[in-house]
């Protein structure tokens, strides 16, 4: 018997989340298996599980992981490089921010990708295109959520940093930057997502380097259990990299 | 004690006033929707002495409270410390603000220990200071809990812990014990009496409890309503060393009955402005 302080328990959530996607797994497999989903679209979960062993043995998923994850943890970082100083100016100097903010979130709209030919042109089919063109991407979220951060520190806390005295450069670390914590964070979060899917999604459309290379492949050769077991590892990845992003955001907000 | 003579009138007043208020004046806006906050308002405050600034809600009482801290630069008139006119907030000077001001991403004892860290005291002797007085609000046992685990006056203690820990020799505190119940008013009030006549320090009070101004204050500053003027400064003659006790005194009384005769003709000329705002706000 279930103790009634089960669902309270650190166990719970994981095997509903386990027990929830086995049981899609399961449906899915009965409606294709009588006929309900049309197998030539959708190809049967057994198939795509079973299609792991042959994508790994075969196509190097391993290095391929290997190569995204890598161009993935570059743009990951240089958006909160970039994004996050990008954001303290417009914080700081307010004609800046009454020029630029709303181009900025127009960056966030626009579909960079179409620009791929140019970037091919500047940097070759390389990873480097892959990461300029993920980081452009990703970067508008950061430098937004950053901005919106900084503006709402409740003055009262600025009050406090300058009775005290503190320089500029101490403000900013000790009481702006953890202040704004939270709301920068919801501004990674957004930013990191653009950049994982912008990553498999160039790799796909140059046909270069990772899983997104993988995926072109194993569709033109029509394998279609292939793609999906590689769509998984892809999701395998940003799973890591979010579960990362949440184990460094609890180690610099402690409870609040 | 061997002040008696001096303590049992307050301050020396023979002494040069350590913080002068003159003619400080300051309003919001421009135009017919300008607000006056502040008018003419001069006082002064002298080495050791307890002051407060009393006055009705809305009366210009933070605007002032934020001249004196140097964190409002665009005022007319003059606000000297040690005779010179400040120039942004003066490094002798220590302010409690009204409104909740804890770090919530440090819990007690880092938020108390903070202006500590800005001066570069090793870690030990910083938290040793801490720790006293986080015991001297009623905080004991607290340390390490965040600021959203208490409640909002044990919040509000953390702050004047926090400002009290690097003692500044000027204290300005704007309605700091506003959150708090009465019985832990009176006997915070009492601590703050003790730190202050210990060290000596200048305290400027601002406040719109009466009891608490003349329990604590050696002068009180009474405000008028809007345009925030000085409408009468009274010298508070009671004995010190002074505890909470005073307020069952007969001289007590006496005080609070003569002060609440201004301070009410004040607030009713506000609750009436603002009725009024209301009754228009609501036709138009
Ligand atoms: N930044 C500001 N801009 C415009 N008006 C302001 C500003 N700050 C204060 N005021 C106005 O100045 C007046 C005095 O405000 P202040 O906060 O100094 O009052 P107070 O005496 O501290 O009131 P309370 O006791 O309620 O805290 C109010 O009418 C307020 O609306
Ligand atoms: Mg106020």
């Amino acid at each position: 018997m279930a103790s009634p302080s089960f669902s309270q328990s650190r166990a719970f959530p994981i095997l509903l989340g386990a027990s929830t996607f086995i049981g899609a797994f399961v449906a899915l497999e009965v409606l294709l298996r009588y006929g309900v989903v049309n197998k030539y679209v959708v190809p049967l979960p057994s198939q795509v599980l079973m299609s792991l062993e042959r994508i790994v043995v075969e196509e190097n998923i391993v290095g391929r992981m290997r190569d995204t994850a890598w161009e993935m943890f570059v743009s990951c970082i240089a958006v909160i490089v970039l994004g996050v100083p990008m954001g303290a100016l417009l914080y700081r100097w307010q004609p800046l921010r009454r020029a630029l903010l709303d181009w900025v979130a127009a960056l966030a709209a626009a579909p960079l990708v179409l620009a791929f030919p140019l970037f091919l042109v500047i940097f070759g089919r390389s990873a480097t295109t892959v990461i300029v063109m993920s980081v452009i991407t990703g970067l508008a979220p950061i430098v937004i959520k950053t901005t919106e951060g900084l503006l709402g520190v409740r003055s009262v806390l600025i009050n406090v940093g300058r009775s005290l005295k503190m320089t500029d450069a101490q403000m900013l670390r000790m009481i702006l930057l953890p202040a704004a914590l939270p709301v920068i964070f919801s501004g990674i979060r957004l930013s990191w997502t653009f950049v994982l899917i912008s990553v498999v999604g160039i790799e796909f459309l140059i046909n270069l380097g990772g899983l997104g290379q993988l995926i072109n492949d194993l569709a033109e050769r029509y394998d279609l259990p292939g793609t999906y077991g590689a769509i998984g590892f892809v999701i395998l990845v940003s799973v890591i990299f979010f579960m990362l992003l949440e184990r460094v955001e609890s180690w610099l907000r402690p409870a609040r | 004690m061997t002040l008696a003579s001096t303590a049992t009138t307050g301050a020396p007043s023979g002494q040069r006033p350590q913080l002068v208020i003159d003619k400080v004046f300051k309003q919001f806006g421009v135009g017919p929707g300008a607000v006056t906050a502040v008018d003419h308002v001069s006082f002064d405050v002298k080495p050791g002495e307890f002051v407060s600034v009393i006055g009705p809600s809305g009366c210009g009482k933070s605007t002032l409270f934020n001249i004196i801290g140097g964190l409002l630069d665009e005022y007319e008139g003059d606000v000297l410390i040690e005779r010179e006119r400040i120039a942004g907030p003066h490094k002798a000077v220590g302010m409690v603000f009204q409104e909740e001001s804890t770090f919530p991403w440090r819990n007690v004892i880092d938020n108390v220990a903070f202006p500590l860290e800005l001066q570069g005291v090793n870690k030990s002797e910083r938290l040793d200071r801490a720790h006293h007085f986080i015991d001297l609000v009623g905080l004991k046992g607290f340390e390490r809990l965040m600021p959203s685990a208490l409640s909002g006056g044990m919040r509000q203690r953390v702050s004047i812990a926090r400002t009290l820990v690097s003692q500044p020799q000027i204290l300005l505190m704007d309605e700091p014990f506003a959150a708090l119940d009465e019985q832990t008013r009176l006997l915070l009030g009492d601590k703050i009496t003790q730190i202050q006549q210990d060290l000596n320090q200048t305290t400027l009070l601002i406040t719109h409890n009466l009891t608490e101004a003349v329990q604590l204050s050696d002068r009180i500053v009474v405000m008028t309503y809007r345009p925030g003027k000085v409408k009468r400064i009274v010298d508070i003659d009671l004995p010190r060393p002074r505890s909470s006790d005073v307020v069952s005194s007969d001289a007590f009384g006496h005080y609070v009955a003569e002060i609440w005769a201004d301070l009410r003709e004040e607030a009713s000329r506000g609750m009436a402005d603002s009725e009024s705002a209301r009754r228009g706000g609501s036709r138009g």
